[in-house]
């Protein structure tokens, strides 16, 4: 039976150049969806990729009880001076407390491709406050002087905005803002931010004494539990305790849903448009073969090796068409920049990426719609009646 | 088995089609012997049942009614698979159009009655060039059909139909698609088989020039055969 089926599926196999323009329509069709699905897991995977690079389990953030966001979140002072007692948070060199309180705002900014308004993050940090973003680097100029109207800005707001050089003078809200030096946080969230000293936000955007988040390096990952008892004891404190992984996934959660929910229904409806292609171009290709493969059954072959050689060449066109659709997706989409409006209804850039789980994905998409497609071609062939050996 | 004793035996076998609400009986209680190591001749005018005879004698189609037996055991009952077994076993086939598979060579063409066996790939392979060599192809084992003459093709099928040894050779219209001298060493070659290999051959033929080659020609007309002796 091995011998049987391995020569008929090698007959087809070899008989597909004669049906090359169904067999090419097959396989680019089953290239499109497969396309189209890489295409938005590719949007969703860096978008988390963005986020997730931002968090680290160390740094923990620290937002009023029930604030989804740092948009609705406050922080009172008082509180914050409760938390630079509180244990398990790493000290400095100088023996302080790693922490930074920080306050978020939302300013505008000019894109550079559209000439169109977008929000920028605008966050207020303390002193400590780069050296918990992992991968900090300043690029190039210097650090912001505590007190004055300067700026440093992540790269990616330098690459998609305008008059973010450095030297610049730049306008945000009311105030006119000196660039003083251009961060990167390799690639994450933070990229896509401007900062300043966290006074001079609180005066300016007359923020009082209150920040919205407080940020804290662990001593250890799993200094975060005597944290939240510390946190969840202390009556004075009303405030949500995660790790920066934790609440960067809560954020990246929705708009990554969002998109896999489009992108989803959308890559089905199309394979379903595909698998109509699979099915017509494999019923051509029996059609084609039908005095071959009754002769193979005059000859005594039995059905079962013609079903499996149709699937079988089902399932090569699909596999063709699914690496296809993963080779252009990778190369047209993968580490380009977009930008989307996140959690904090500000600009966030990030980089498609086609990784390697939403690359097999894809195949395997191609590989279903390719076996569904063949499956009744291949019982059609596999029932191909004898008397078809006298079709002239 | 005697060399007279019957290959085949037909009992009162029918054969009807409907279409649509029409039954058109082919032939109707049929009785026949074809002894083994004979070569017949199978004429008769078109829609008289001759291609449909021979799809009965290679198991192809089942009758209406009736008996088909092969060696003494009756195979028209017998289940698909046992069909398709008896096919490889016994019944090579020769077709009016060759029915070569277009993307294989001539060898492995041949070679695919063979793969049903238990032979090995060394003793297919020397089935092979051995069949090739008897329909005088050997030069050719490495060409694909198309590129060879019809003659050609058809020289390859009937490697194809002996390459497993089976005990009778069914052709319908062999010489059909051929010119007259293609088709006499065609002929030729089926009369070799069958005087000098033992193959009985039964071939089916609108062609009194191609039916004479045969040992014995017999004439369906009207669901009954009648025997003529040769010119």
């Amino acid at each position: 039976m091995f011998k049987q089926t391995t020569a008929v599926t090698l007959l087809n196999l070899r008989s597909i150049p004669q049906r090359w323009g169904m067999s090419l329509a097959t396989v680019l069709s089953i290239a499109l969806v497969v396309g189209v699905l890489l295409g938005f897991m590719a949007m969703a995977s860096g978008f988390r990729a963005t986020l997730d690079g931002a968090g680290s389990d160390d740094v923990v953030i620290m937002l009023r009880g029930g604030a989804m966001t740092e948009m609705n979140s406050t922080v009172s002072r008082d509180e914050v001076r409760l938390l630079e007692a509180a244990p398990g948070i790493a000290a400095s060199a100088g023996g302080d407390p790693l922490i930074s309180s920080e306050l978020y705002v939302v300013a505008d900014g000019l894109r550079r491709a559209s000439q169109t308004r977008a929000n920028i993050a605008l966050r207020g940090i303390s002193p400590s406050g780069p050296q918990l973003r992992a991968q900090f680097a300043l690029v190039d100029g210097r650090m912001f002087e505590p007190g004055a109207g300067e700026l440093v800005v992540g790269q990616s707001v330098q690459r998609e905005f305008d008059g973010f050089g450095l030297g610049e003078t730049v306008r945000l809200g009311n105030n006119n803002w000196t660039v003083v030096g251009v961060f990167s946080t390799g690639g994450s969230v933070f990229d896509s931010e401007v900062w300043t000293d966290l006074g001079v936000v609180q005066n300016l955007y007359q923020r009082g004494s209150g920040v919205q988040t407080v940020r804290a390096r662990l001593t250890s990952p799993e200094a975060i539990t005597p944290l939240r008892d510390y946190v969840a004891n202390e009556p004075r404190l009303n405030l949500e305790v995660l790790s920066e992984r934790d609440y960067f996934a809560r954020s990246a959660g929705g708009t990554t849903n969002l998109i896999m929910v489009l992108g989803w229904p959308l890559a089905i409806a199309m394979a379903i448009g595909a698998l109509a292609g699979a099915w017509n171009a494999m019923y051509a290709s029996v059609d084609a073969r039908t005095r071959e493969l009754a002769t193979l059954r005059a000859i005594g072959f039995g059905g079962f090796p013609a079903f499996i050689a149709a699937l079988a060449e089902s399932f090569v066109l699909a596999l063709v068409g699914g690496l296809a659709g993963v080779a252009a997706t990778w190369l047209l989409f993968d580490g380009i920049t977009a930008s989307t409006l996140g959690s904090g209804f500000t600009q966030i850039v990030f980089s498609f990426a086609v990784t390697p789980d939403a690359a097999l994905q894809g195949v395997v998409l191609a590989v279903i719609v390719g076996l569904l497609g063949g499956f009744v071609p291949a019982l059609r062939a596999a029932r191909i009646p004898l008397l078809a050996v006298h079709a002239s | 088995m005697t060399a007279t004793s019957p290959l085949y035996t037909l009992k009162s076998l029918s054969k009807r089609y409907t279409r649509g609400k029409e039954t058109v009986t082919i032939f109707d209680a049929l009785d026949m012997t074809i002894p083994a190591g004979d070569f017949i001749a199978i004429m008769g005018p078109s829609g008289s049942g001759k291609t449909t005879l021979l799809n009965l004698l290679g198991g192809i189609d089942r009758p209406s009614s009736g008996e088909v037996h092969f060696e003494g055991a009756r195979i028209d009952t017998l289940s698909q698979g046992r069909l398709a077994r008896w096919r490889a076993a016994h019944a090579g086939f020769i077709f009016q159009f060759y029915n070569l598979m277009p993307t294989l060579t001539a060898a492995q063409n041949v070679e695919l009655p063979l793969l049903l066996t238990r032979l090995s790939g060394s003793a297919r392979k020397q089935r092979v060039k051995t069949a090739l060599e008897i329909v005088g192809m050997g030069d050719r084992a490495r060409h694909r059909p198309g590129q060879l003459s019809g003659g050609q093709q058809q020289r390859v099928a009937i490697a194809r139909a002996i390459v497993a040894d089976p005990k009778v050779l069914l052709a319908d219209e062999p010489t059909g698609d051929l010119d007259r001298t293609t088709a006499d060493e065609i002929l030729q070659t089926l009369q070799l088989l069958n005087a000098e290999m033992g193959k009985t051959i039964i071939m089916v033929t609108h062609d009194p020039a191609a039916a004479s080659f045969a040992e014995r020609e017999l004439h369906l007309n009207k669901g009954r055969f009648e025997e003529r002796g040769k010119a």
